[in-house]
């Protein structure tokens, strides 16, 4: 197990692909050299400060710490998550859907991971949890992105068909049958398609990123697929929670549709 | 007996009123009176403080989708969510002669929808609204879009709902046929002050 350290000049080798993107740009007029570079910059002090506060975070002992940036991710997904969304629910509602949603699932998905299947010493070691919860939230956060998108779209698209439905006696879910299955369809499609291609089309980043390091390629693969499970099942249950929390909050009690509580259309 | 009590529509005075079975109650008023949200709140489709009776049961008192089984609003425009009407109605309804009642071929059932004209889903929107006989029909214009021949045998099937005891409450905007149909009348003003019941007569 060894790897090649990068140096700073290895790092200032790899950025000259990107200037002479910038230097294309330029001499085509795309005018897209200065928005390249801003790009460049935040992505270099961003992934920096992150290597420098996970160095701090490892080091640390107390899962106090652990528990800290569990609870900044998830705040910081869910965030993205109401961010994404074109047609978002009313004030608490959509931060609330979204937090919750990644928070349950991110939480168990990781959590189960690490326990179940990881099982490091100490449990709470942030060396596994953080880079696992990542990969978690971040998918799960694409899946619950494009359910929630799918179904808000329909509701407000098959208004008068969900409401006719309401009107002859449905339940709201049986009311939200059409549009809920096309919104899991939706959220579940790519999940299929990124297993599917899996290591044909490229190798997927983290297993890459282990072979790098030095890691036996077959184990490296064993490593993936656990992840590949715990991602994919993470974000088929996340879509799924998701969506039928978006069908609760569409709704009330008294089963009514209740686009009310969509906040107005920004266009 | 339907009984609507101090029911509040958003932006409308308290209305209260009542039908009793084998009557027809015609709605009107200007449009945005409050005709289409006065059915919607009383199939609770819509929230509104105040209370409706169905047989001495509250609306509140009955799971909602019970009570919309009860108490179907129909709207003037049926909405559709599948690709053929067969799929609309439950599975082995004996829809035939309800069909046949408006006008239509069977045969209609199994063709897409949107193959349809406006008139042959309007009159298959109200033969989905009775098909599971409920107690209570909130009908929304159900013949605007039907021509004369179409209408009367709307009409008909309206009228044998009436007889066979069912309550009706019509919105309509042809005052030939609430005289034909309905029995009162409930107007709403729609300038801010209380709807009154009249006779059909006055």
């Amino acid at each position: 197990m060894s790897y090649i350290e990068l140096s700073g000049t290895d790092l200032a080798l790899a950025a000259l692909l990107l200037i002479v993107n910038g230097a294309i740009s330029i001499a085509f007029r795309l005018g897209l050299a200065i928005s390249f570079g801003i790009a460049a910059v935040r992505m270099g002090v961003q992934l920096a400060a992150v290597g420098f506060v996970l160095n701090f975070i490892f080091a640390q002992t107390s899962p106090l710490w652990t528990l800290l940036i569990v609870f900044v991710m998830v705040l910081v997904a869910g965030y993205e998550l109401v961010q994404r969304q074109e047609r978002r629910f009313r004030s608490w509602f959509a931060y609330g859907l979204g937090n919750a949603t990644l928070l349950l699932v991110g939480g168990l998905a990781t959590v189960y991971a690490i326990v179940v299947v990881v099982h490091p010493s100490p449990w709470y070691a942030p060396r596994y949890i953080v880079p696992i919860l990542g990969m978690v939230l971040g998918n799960t956060l694409t899946s619950c992105s494009l359910a929630l998108q799918t179904l808000t779209e329909g509701a407000v698209r098959e208004r008068a068909a969900i409401e006719a439905r309401i009107a002859l006696g449905a339940t709201r879910t049986e009311a939200f049958a059409t549009v809920l299955r096309r919104a899991l369809n939706t959220a579940i499609t790519p999940l299929l398609n990124v297993m599917s291609v899996a290591g044909i089309v490229s190798l997927p980043g983290m297993m890459t990123g282990q072979i790098l390091a030095g890691a036996n390629p077959a184990e490296a693969a064993k490593y993936q697929i656990m992840i590949m499970f715990v991602l994919t099942g993470a974000s088929g249950l996340g879509a799924f929670a998701a969506a039928f929390g978006g069908v609760l909050l569409l709704t009330d009690a008294r089963h009514r549709l209740r686009l009310d509580r969509l906040a107005p259309s920004p266009a | 007996m339907l009984r609507v009590d101090y029911l509040a529509v958003s932006g409308l005075p308290p209305v209260s009123f009542e039908v009793a079975p084998h009557e027809c109650l015609a709605v009107e008023g200007p449009s945005g009176a409050g005709k289409t949200r006065l059915l919607r709140a009383i199939a609770d489709l819509d929230a509104a403080d105040g209370f409706v009776y169905l047989e001495g049961a509250e609306r509140r008192e009955v799971p909602a989708p019970e009570w919309r089984r009860r108490v179907r609003y129909a709207s003037a425009e049926p909405a559709w969510w599948d690709a053929r009407a067969r799929e609309h109605f439950l599975a082995g309804a004996k829809l035939d002669r309800l069909i046949l009642a408006v006008g239509l071929e069977p045969s209609l059932l199994d063709r897409p929808i949107s193959e349809l004209s406006t008139g042959e889903r309007q009159r298959l929107g109200l033969v989905r609204a009775l098909a599971d006989e409920p107690r209570v029909l909130l009908l929304d214009e159900p013949t605007s879009a039907l021509d004369a021949q179409a209408t009367a045998l709307a009409e008909e099937l309206i009228r044998f709902q009436i007889l066979a005891g069912r309550i009706v409450l019509l919105v309509s905007h042809n005052p030939a046929q609430i005289v034909r149909l309905a029995s009162t009348r409930l107007v709403l003003p729609g300038d801010g002050r209380t709807a009154v019941v009249k006779s059909v007569a006055a």
